[in-house]
């Protein structure tokens, strides 16, 4: 939140209220409006074809607890748990060597960020281009004689995780790099003369100081990747339902919006909440 | 420990480049298998000559266009507003529709739209999806507005009004212009939001308004087809340029 300083000038409400109306009912339809839709469709019943009616229920949300529903967002708990640990694991030493590399910081920092520039859904395709039956992967090793029938790369959990990581790893190493950045090396050099091997000042002097760049990192991975959707339904395949399938599935093939209302609603209320927990006063975007 | 994080930054780099570079140097293979055969360029013939690529293409530039225009305007002019005094409740929903998962925006998107539609002789279109890029792109704009704006001198624009400018005058002509390459840099970022979502436009398109992510998604799924390497390589391509050039662009 900004925090004015100084004096205001005169009379400044007349035009900011002027400039914040256009945001305010673009919010109001596009964000605002849709969410009290789907609230009120969470408690209605499924329409005969398509659609909602009356009456009202809480069934939707009491089936929710089905053990169906509950193993599927546990894998999707699951999955995303493990992508945004990988890029974590992944990023951090490559936020350190950018870091320290002087004066081609810059360079080494825009070339972890082309890729978020590039599109999402390339990127994805490229990894389908890799991994099938037919793909590069599989015809090398063919072509050499590793291997006589394909393995079976795409279409499965792993995929989908390697899917996920290779698309929000800049997302992680872009504030760790900013805080491993901002760090004071005398601090580091002062763990050295007290005797700390690099392992050690590494788990006990860097890490504690990255937790906000580790923190922002992990919400920038994990909540995209809870609700993934893309992902998911072009590297797993049919096998690998998670939560935002689901909701995609209730809301045309199977035309049970009321359902895949409240799914909705379970899914903010888990990033939400997670965003809540791991709040730190003083950051935010806005 | 200096030296192996630069062989770890390599290998970390080569992850992140070389699947998309594989996927354009196959882009130019003659061959219909993924063992390169004789540099060709009849995948990319064989796009030019799809009309349904044309097509979807067409729609997305204009809708991207017409949806970074609005973004990108009212998102500046907002990032202002909250920058003169907070808004908890906008802040709120913008920081909201950053959050929300994609899928989620989509689908409550529709709803809305076919509970509108009850009322009203309307259907899904460009219209439609043009108003639901606006609103995705808006808090991408806000939010880098108003990181520049927190490192601007409040004094400047009271001395202008000390001066005797309007309020507005003040705004357009002296704070504007300290804004223009956070302008520049959140349009490219609402342009590259919109021309690359897949998941809330195939939610909210027509059948009129394919979108070349939703094509490219239909032939994705469909199996092996190089000339959806050649597509990825133009739209890769085609977006690489945006950025030189408006890294230019902010640079002068």
């Amino acid at each position: 939140m900004f925090r004015r300083r100084g004096p205001a000038p005169v009379n400044t409400k007349t035009l900011r209220n002027i400039f914040l109306a256009p945001t305010a009912i673009l919010t109001a339809i596009t964000m605002l409006a849709p969410l009290a839709i789907i609230v009120v469709y969470s408690l209605l019943t499924r329409g005969a074809y398509v659609g909602v009616e009356l009456p009202w229920t809480i069934e939707n949300f009491t089936r929710l607890w089905d053990p169906v529903y509950g193993i599927i967002f546990l894998r999707s708990f699951w999955i995303a748990a493990v992508a945004t640990t990988l890029c974590l694991v992944l990023g951090f030493p490559l936020a350190m060597f950018i870091a320290r590399s002087g004066p081609r910081k810059n360079l080494y920092l825009s070339l972890v960020i082309l890729p978020f520039w590039t599109s999402f859904l390339i990127r994805t395709y490229a990894w389908m281009f890799l991994l099938r039956d037919t793909g590069i992967i599989n015809s090398a090793l063919q072509a050499l004689r590793i291997i006589r029938e394909p393995l079976p790369l795409l279409y499965n959990d792993g995929a989908v995780i390697l899917g996920l990581v290779y698309g929000f790893l800049p997302f992680m190493v872009l504030p760790l790099y900013a805080t491993l950045e901002r760090l004071d090396p005398s601090l580091l050099e002062a763990a050295a003369d007290l005797g700390a091997r690099p392992w050690d000042t590494l788990v006990r002097v860097t890490l504690p100081l990255c937790a906000p760049g580790i923190r922002a990192g992990a919400i920038l991975v994990f909540i995209p990747c809870l609700g993934t959707y893309l992902t998911s339904d072009l590297l797993g395949g049919s096998k690998t339902v998670l939560i935002g399938n689901l909701v995609q599935n209730q809301f045309t093939a199977s035309r049970d919006w009321p359902f895949g209302a409240a799914l909705s609603l379970a899914l903010m209320a888990i990033a939400i909440g997670l965003l809540f927990a791991v709040r730190n006063r003083g950051e935010g975007l806005l | 420990m200096k030296r192996g994080l630069a062989v770890y930054a390599v290998f970390a780099y080569a992850f992140l480049h070389v699947p998309l570079l594989i996927l354009a140097i196959f882009s130019f293979n003659s061959s219909k298998f993924a063992v390169w055969e004789s540099f060709s360029f009849q995948w990319y013939r064989a796009v030019a000559a799809d009309a349904n690529l044309i097509e979807s293409s067409v729609n997305s530039l204009i809708i991207a266009i017409v949806a970074t225009a609005a973004a990108t305007i009212i998102g500046t002019l907002a990032a202002y507003g909250l920058w003169k005094k907070g808004s908890a409740w906008l802040s709120g929903s913008l920081y909201l529709s950053l959050v929300t998962p994609e899928i989620v925006t989509g689908v409550s998107l529709l709803a809305l739209f076919q509970w509108i539609f009850r009322f009203a002789h309307l259907r899904l279109g460009m219209h439609t999806v043009i108003l639901a890029h606006v609103g995705f792109s808006l808090a991408y704009v806000v939010v880098v507005v108003l990181a520049r704006l927190r490192s601007y001198d409040r004094t400047l624009e009271e001395a202008a009004l000390d001066l005797g400018a309007t309020e507005f005058g003040a705004f357009y002509r002296v704070t504007l212009p300290y804004l223009a390459p956070a302008i520049a840099a959140a349009a490219m970022l609402a342009f590259t939001v919109s021309i690359d979502d897949y998941v809330i436009t195939s939610l909210v398109a027509g059948v009129d308004s394919q979108t070349l992510p939703m094509v490219i998604y239909t032939m994705a799924r469909r199996g092996v087809n190089p000339a959806l390497n050649a597509v990825s390589t133009l739209l890769v391509f085609g977006l690489g340029m945006l950025i030189l050039l408006s890294e230019r662009f902010r640079k002068a």
